[in-house]
């Protein structure tokens, strides 16, 4: 199997790569860059939600930058009240406000798997594209509510002034915040390898390929594929905490259909259904960005043409052109 | 609330549903037709209002400003017809977003590097730009009540052309059977795209006209392309009658919560505090309508197959 273990050899390439980032952008003395390194990070943690969705269970959602905002909002909600030392509720008991990264992750999770059983409950009863339009619509609802709600900010957003706290490290130094990042982007990359080999892992991919197959084995698959939409809604939604604590601001934006979109495009960019796909995605992404983004203000022009040229002729992204056809598993 | 401004956001609202049925009706033509989501689909309605603003600023014609709008998308939806979306008819529903998706970059940056990034402004022709008075004394803008108006002729029109033509009679057939109307010697990729142009120019037509309401500008398109998603996810994909029922529902629906929620509040809450919880909910109303049809009707109100 020469392509298998040229993805493999290829993936190995790019995880030590991204450990070693942070001396070399302090060796060329460009600091900057470990921000770009961290935004590659997590972006390719939302990016490894959504393939599980859609790249393992063929779930086509066009709505994940709702958990992306709303692991962002949970972030940016828990921490503005932190820093006012105002609880959030006061009734029917008291939640305090929080600037401890664990607790954060843990609500950010939480709120976004909610939100994904939600949407995942609604959505899943149809398929095709009525579901591609159907979770639109759905991130657009939260998108819209947020935009109108006046409390956390409306349409300007909500900033804080110091990064969130990590027990025993400095969060302050970009590197170290860097690694947080990449150890999380490794956990998500290690539990999608794990489900897709686990027996729920293929019961999906069964219900991608033939639902009334699976179903005639007596496994419901819309359970099935309401579990992992919920999954991926999750680790889409720690993503977006991250992305807010990097920026130390929320707003909008993170739950606009152009930031689902664009987590779709990483997707693509990089392959769908292969592990490494979404941290490839995210790094051309980034670099696209980084490179054109200096040269013209129009850099997404290109960026369109790319994504086009990719889609019509170049099927099976980066990873597809580097190491070849995906294996037909 | 008094009767008269509730009456006017009604009107307000079935304005907007119009609005929205131009849209909708090409988006769920191609898709019934050629089973192809179209994201690019907004990109034509703000192509229409800039072909229009523009060309309404160079001759002081609105009306040629319109016939332009008309053109362009059309001639635009040929384009993109020919060259992108004809590959994407046998692919996945995945390709078909990223391609549209790449498609809305693309045309929006490029009509940013075109027009720039500042609104332009289209005005309305004088004798529609004031009120006009209604039964009772009551009065509403010209301008909107002729959307209503066109808006209502362009559905007739398409209904006509749909069930008394033959050119509707080759597209019903091509939504049945697509191998069969080709054996039978109608040219399917001609068929193809002439449908996507009469969706690509009523899109345009649309921008052309909402041009004057709101600012022409980059991206516009993209809210009204998301709701004519709810439109025709209430409707039933296909259904040129369902996009209709669906957009009147969408428009009066969002346009009235819009006006009547916050004072609904306002009987059990204090103004601010109902203004912004008001708000809140309103802008969410349309999808709480499309979450409940969903949960009874999974396919639409009204059926592909009716």
């Amino acid at each position: 199997m020469p392509n298998l273990s040229r993805e493999t050899f290829l993936n190995i390439i790019i995880s030590l790569g991204l450990l070693v980032f942070p001396f070399i952008a302090t060796a060329m003395d460009e600091p900057f860059y470990i921000t770009l390194a961290t935004r590659v990070a997590i972006l390719s943690l939302a990016a490894v939600g959504l393939n599980l969705a859609l790249g393992t269970g063929g779930l086509v959602s066009f709505g994940h930058a709702a958990f992306f905002g709303i692991g962002g909002y949970a972030m940016g909600i828990l921490a503005s009240h932190a820093q006012t030392y105002t609880p959030i509720f006061t009734w029917p008991f008291v939640i305090e406000g929080t600037n401890q990264m664990l607790i954060i992750w843990l609500v950010a999770i939480v709120m976004s798997g909610i939100a994904a059983l939600f949407i995942g409950l609604l959505s899943l009863r149809t398929s095709g594209v009525y579901f591609i339009m159907i979770t639109l619509a759905f991130a657009q609802m939260i998108y819209y509510f947020m935009i109108s709600w006046p409390t956390y900010g409306g349409e300007d957003g909500l900033s804080i002034y110091v990064r969130n706290q990590f027990p025993g490290v400095n969060t302050l130094d970009p590197s170290s915040f860097f690694y947080i990042c990449l150890a999380l982007m490794f956990a998500g990359l290690g539990l999608s390898a794990m489900i897709k080999n686990s027996r729920f892992g293929a019961a999906l991919q069964a219900a991608r390929q033939n639902e009334e197959r699976l179903a005639a084995t007596g496994i419901r698959p819309f359970n099935i594929k309401l579990t992992a939409f919920v999954i991926s809604g999750m680790i889409t939604g720690l993503a977006g905490a991250l992305m807010a604590d990097l920026n130390r601001f929320v707003s909008p934006t993170m739950l606009s259909w152009h930031m689902s979109g664009e987590i779709m495009v990483l997707v693509i960019l990089g392959g769908v259904g292969r592990l490494y796909g979404p941290v490839v995605g995210a790094l051309i992404f980034i670099i696209f960005e980084f490179i054109f983004g200096g040269m013209t203000e129009f850099w997404q022009f290109y960026l369109g043409l790319v994504l086009l040229g990719v889609v019509l002729f170049a099927r099976g992204g980066a990873i597809g052109l580097l190491a070849g056809k995906a294996r037909h598993d | 609330m008094s009767t008269t401004l509730l009456f006017e956001q009604l009107l307000n609202g079935l304005q907007y549903g119009v609005t929205l049925f131009l849209m909708a009706a090409g988006l769920t033509l191609v898709f019934g037709v050629m089973g192809l989501i179209n994201l690019a689909h907004g990109s034509l309605y703000m192509i229409g209002a800039f072909a229009c603003a523009a060309v309404a600023a160079a001759t002081g014609s609105f009306w040629l400003g319109l016939v332009a709008s008309i053109v362009a998308a059309g001639f635009a939806g040929v384009l993109i017809e020919m060259f992108v979306i004809r590959r994407l008819y046998d692919r996945d529903h995945l390709d078909q977003v990223l391609a549209t998706f790449a498609l809305i970059l693309i045309l929006s940056e490029g009509c940013r590097m075109v027009f720039g990034s500042f609104p332009l402004y289209l005005d309305a022709p004088g004798f529609l730009a004031g009120p006009v008075t209604l039964f009772g004394g009551f009065q509403y803008s010209a301008y909107r009540l002729a959307i209503i108006l066109v808006g209502g002729l362009v559905a007739l029109g398409l209904y006509l052309l749909i069930t008394k033509t033959r050119l509707g009679i080759r597209i019903r057939a091509g939504e049945a059977d697509r191998e069969m109307i080709a054996a039978l010697g109608v040219n399917i990729a001609t068929l193809y795209t002439i449908v996507f142009a009469i969706g690509a120019a009523l899109a345009g037509f649309a921008g052309a006209m909402m041009g004057a309401i709101q600012s022409v500008q980059v991206g516009m398109g993209e809210p009204v392309l998301i709701l004519a998603f709810v439109v025709i996810v209430i409707g039933g994909i296909g259904s040129i009658k369902g996009a209709l029922i669906g957009s009147i529902l969408v428009g009066v629906v969002d346009t009235l919560g819009r006006v009547t929620l916050p004072g609904f509040f306002n009987l059990f809450m204090d103004t601010a505090a109902a203004n912004s919880v008001g708000a809140a909910l309103s802008s969410m109303s349309i999808y709480v309508l499309m979450a409940v049809i969903l949960i009874f009707k999974p396919e639409g109100l009204v059926s592909n197959n009716a």
